[in-house]
């Protein structure tokens, strides 16, 4: 929306005609502008919430801003401030024998997925760069793209342990990417359409005049499709229980052992935008998106707005309790939950929804 | 069963290893290092001995140019107990490896290689275990004198009183 | 259909791994993720612990044995002393017992907190590792207002102890059991039951008993794979025989018997035995008495050698001392219990995955100072 509202904005401010294509790159570029800071935003906020999450849930303070020289502010606020600076003014170190180009590019494929997919998430019932009109299957195929930022950097870091994270990361965004993607498809059978605000207007009103029309009170398939997609979708953001790929105790660092400073922040912003990405398609697919849970009641754009965060908020924080709860899964544990328990369930549950809505009428 | 008994099925079968001497010790049980692996043989699958745990391998530096090695044997079965004692000479000190009857053998062996300089006969994987291989030197033998620098780093004295 | 076999892969784990439980080498040869070989390498931390014995007195010795375990600081002291006092044929008095098996056993469920705590941590658990270390915290600070140490304490002298006990000390020590009692269900729950935990470990790592008695392992491994040996009832020393206690032994409840998670469920359970412990010898404890009594002027055992094995948390910890009548020892050998279990770690490890490596090498408990000396 956003970008047509800008074409048509850009084409009567100057007089080319709303068809150049010049028109359409400034538009794009200028769209990009929020999502870039959005991003950066849900880092920040991101990163202060994990440190704050995991310390309580550790029987520990975290971060308070106190000690000598300059504070990071009361209850440490800014301390995502002060490690982003320090990222910035660490030295850049490439390791002599990587393959420098590809060592270079791989950080900023790995931005580049969230980043796009970002432009088909509707934060608000008029916010939201282009409704396409292919919305979530544009951003499942698109979220593939950090696969091969992995692999590069595993590949070029010349380093036998970036090289097994690497592997192993690869082997699983891509196994995972099947019951995510299969368990989407009992939303668009209900909805009938790929457009995130079609999905999103689907779930308006109210199941018994009690709960909110959400899809994942709709019928117990799509109940249990919900959890499939967040196990899924927990999986292809590389957390624990699923973070082989960058298991600590065991490869150093996985795939981003030799990636230092500003680089390495790539990785971590791009990380915690994805967990951004899976929980907003999880709330809009089977939370209702912008809607509030009474319905009818506090629907207003602003509180739109609000409703929508504060989904994708407390999805993102269950993220967070799962890091710090669970211990890790092997590789080939982790592959047998995908192949053997998670993929046949997402096929008896788009059985189950078919059988359902015929059934239904 | 005590230690007499034992000394006494030792004696019967390998006479000639057993160190004879005016008054035999009660508690170890001093042996020659020709027939040590078959003795150690004996000593484990003999159903009244039956020492399936080697607990301790302990280098000595005895003073006449002797080297010990005390073995200290246990069973899990009978829940007796005997030491075994070997002695050679500091000029060629060598002893049969019993690292393929009790596996544990294998690392005790490498360090008491390591500290004193007893090569082994038939270990699987002679080389040093603490120190780096290509340290020079028994360290644990009282005639030790640590080299002068390794690798270019200076290497600095055992100090022997308080200095 | 065939296997297909890439290349060999030779990786190293070490010496500086965010895992390893010390300086620790290993060298791992795999054929993609599964090891086909384990070599490990010690010697990291050699700090020349049996040569300075021969230039020591037998005082002096005491901080010098803290430092190998540095873990289990109070049960080398008492490994060494009781040793020493029995070659000199040293009675020390009720008093002097008890305080030594109240400091064993504390010292003992420290240790397992924190073996326990980092082996959840290798397996990914990062919560119940910081948990455990909370409550290690507390005994840490009862040992600081006995002896002013955290951790290596120089607190048992041959014929008696460094300090006596200080006032109010029995009520601490109630209260923190009192405390400590709930928190094991609550790390039962958090961790050893989590589905996820069993998966990685059950079946892990199998160590047969015949396989476990051969290679010289002792203590909770051994006990794991269903082998009742505890030296503290087997070859009872000190005033143990008039405690009772249970011995846990692996059951193989989850998986096979003595897999990984059978090596974590002993510990757990022991834990639980020596809380028993503690308040069996709190509860006979003399007020009276001075636990400097028994200790002799000068320390000359006569000459003479002695083995003698007591039971440290890791394992049969052995001192084998030989004594030529003058103040210093000629020999002293420290036969240390994690030295035997890495040895049997090529046993265990071969054929597994290098996370299985990590989860086997966590579940052993090994400490390198005790290896490297």
């Amino acid at each position: 929306m956003v970008v047509d509202q800008l074409i048509e904005w850009l084409g009567s401010l100057l007089s080319w005609g709303p068809g150049s294509p010049l028109i359409f790159l400034t538009a794009v570029l200028i769209a990009g502008i929020p999502i870039f800071l959005l991003m950066a935003i849900n880092a920040l906020v991101s990163v202060y919430a994990e440190l704050k999450i995991s310390a309580f849930m550790q029987d520990r303070v975290g971060p308070m801003g106190q000690g000598p020289g300059l504070h990071a502010g009361k209850w440490g606020v800014l301390q995502t401030l002060a490690d982003a600076l320090k990222l910035l003014s660490k030295e850049d170190i490439i390791p002599e024998f990587a393959d420098r180009k590809l060592f270079i590019i791989a950080p900023f494929v790995i931005f580049i997925a969230p980043f796009i997919a970002l432009a088909a998430l509707p934060f608000n019932q008029n916010l939201l760069i282009s409704d396409l009109n292919i919305g979530v299957f544009y951003i499942l195929a698109v979220g593939s793209i950090g696969v091969i930022g992995i692999i590069l950097a595993g590949w070029s870091s010349n380093n036998k342990w970036s090289l097994f994270g690497a592997m192993r990361s690869a082997a699983q965004i891509v196994s995972y990417e099947i019951p995510v993607g299969l368990s989407i498809v009992s939303v668009i059978m209900l909805t009938g359409t790929l457009s995130m605000q079609g999905i999103i207007s689907y779930q308006e009103g109210t199941i018994l005049g009690i709960l909110p029309n959400w899809i994942i009170f709709n019928n117990p398939f799509s109940f249990i499709a919900f959890f499939i997609f967040f196990i899924s979708g927990v999986a292809e953001v590389n957390r624990t229980p699923f973070d082989i790929p960058e298991a600590e105790s065991e490869l150093v660092a996985g795939f981003h052992t030799e990636y230092s400073g500003m680089r390495w922040s790539f990785f971590f912003l791009s990380e915690y935008a994805n967990m951004l990405i899976v929980s907003g398609v999880a709330a809009v697919g089977f939370l209702g998106g912008w809607h509030s849970p009474i319905s009818g009641f506090l629907e207003s754009p602003g509180w739109g707005l609000f409703w929508f965060f504060f989904k994708i908020g407390a999805l993102i924080f269950v993220m967070m309790w799962f890091r710090w709860t669970f211990p890790r899964l092997r590789v080939d544990q982790l592959m047998n939950i995908c192949w053997k328990v998670l993929i046949p369930i997402a096929l008896l549950n788009i059985f189950g929804v078919g059988i359902w809505t015929l059934l239904k009428g | 069963m005590n230690p007499e008994n034992i000394l006494n099925i030792l004696r019967e079968r390998f006479p000639r290893s057993v160190v004879e001497m005016e008054e035999m010790p009660d508690n170890y049980i001093p042996l020659l290092p020709d027939n040590w692996f078959e003795i150690a043989t004996l000593l484990q699958e003999n159903p009244d001995l039956q020492f399936d745990s080697l607990q301790c391998v302990t280098g000595i530096d005895l003073a006449e140019d002797l080297l010990e090695v005390r073995y200290n044997l246990h069973s899990m079965v009978h829940l007796h107990k005997i030491e075994i004692r070997i002695s050679v000479p500091k000029d060629k000190p060598k002893i049969p490896s019993v690292e393929k009857i009790w596996r544990v053998g294998d690392w005790f062996e490498r360090e008491t290689y390591d500290m004193y300089g007893i090569v082994f006969d038939g270990h699987r994987d002679h080389r040093r275990i603490l120190l780096p291989d290509d340290w020079e030197g028994w360290p644990l033998r009282k005639d030790y004198e640590t080299q002068e620098t390794y690798h270019g780093i200076v290497v600095p004295k055992v100090k022997e009183e308080w200095e | 259909m065939g296997i297909v076999h890439g290349e060999e892969m030779v990786l190293n784990i070490g010496p500086q791994h965010p895992s390893t439980h010390g300086v620790l080498r290993l060298k791992v040869h795999t054929d993609g993720e599964v090891v086909s070989k384990i070599i490990p390498y010690i010697g990291y931390l050699h700090r020349c612990f049996e040569k300075h014995c021969e230039n020591l007195s037998y005082e002096q010795i005491i901080p010098f044995t803290d430092r190998c375990d540095y873990i289990g600081s109070m049960n080398n002291n008492f490994g060494y002393v009781v040793a020493v006092e029995e070659m000199m044929d040293i009675q020390v008095s009720e008093k002097v017992e008890h305080i030594r098996v109240i400091m064993a056993e504390l010292n003992r469920i420290a240790s397992h907190l924190l073996a326990l705590g980092t082996f959840g941590m290798d397996v990914g658990a990062f919560t119940p590792f910081l948990y455990m270390f909370r409550d290690r915290e507390r005994i840490l600070d009862l040992f600081e207002i006995t002896c002013g140490a955290r951790l290596l304490y120089n607190y048992m002298w041959v014929g008696g102890l460094s300090h006596d006990l200080p006032v109010g000390f029995v009520e601490k020590v109630y209260k923190f059991l009192d405390y400590f009692e709930p928190q094991l269900k609550e790390y039962n729950d958090l961790l050893m039951y989590n589905k996820i935990f069993i998966e990685r470990t059950a079946d892990v790592g199998v160590l047969p008993p015949e396989v476990a008695v051969n290679y010289g392992v002792t203590g909770p491994n051994l006990r794991a794979s269903g082998i009742k040996w505890d030296l503290r009832k087997n070859e009872s020393y000190s005033i143990y025989d008039s405690f009772s206690f249970e011995v846990p032994v692996g059951k193989g409840q989850m998986g096979t018997i003595g897999d990984c998670w059978d090596r974590y469920w002993v510990r757990a359970e022991e834990m639980k035995e020596s809380i028993g412990i503690v308040r069996q010898a709190l509860k006979t404890l003399p007020v009276e008495g001075d636990v400097h009594e028994a200790m002799p002027k000068k320390i000359r055992p006569p000459k003479g050698s002695i083995y003698k094995r007591t039971e440290s948390p890791r394992g049969d910890l052995g001192f084998y001392i030989i004594s030529d009548g003058s103040p210093s020892p000629t020999r002293v050998k420290l036969r240390s219990p994690a030295f035997t279990a890495l040895g049997a770690l090529s046993a265990i490890a071969e054929g597994w995955m290098i996370s299985d490596v990590i989860a086997i090498l966590g579940s052993l408990d090994i400490v390198l100072g005790e290896i490297d000396r």
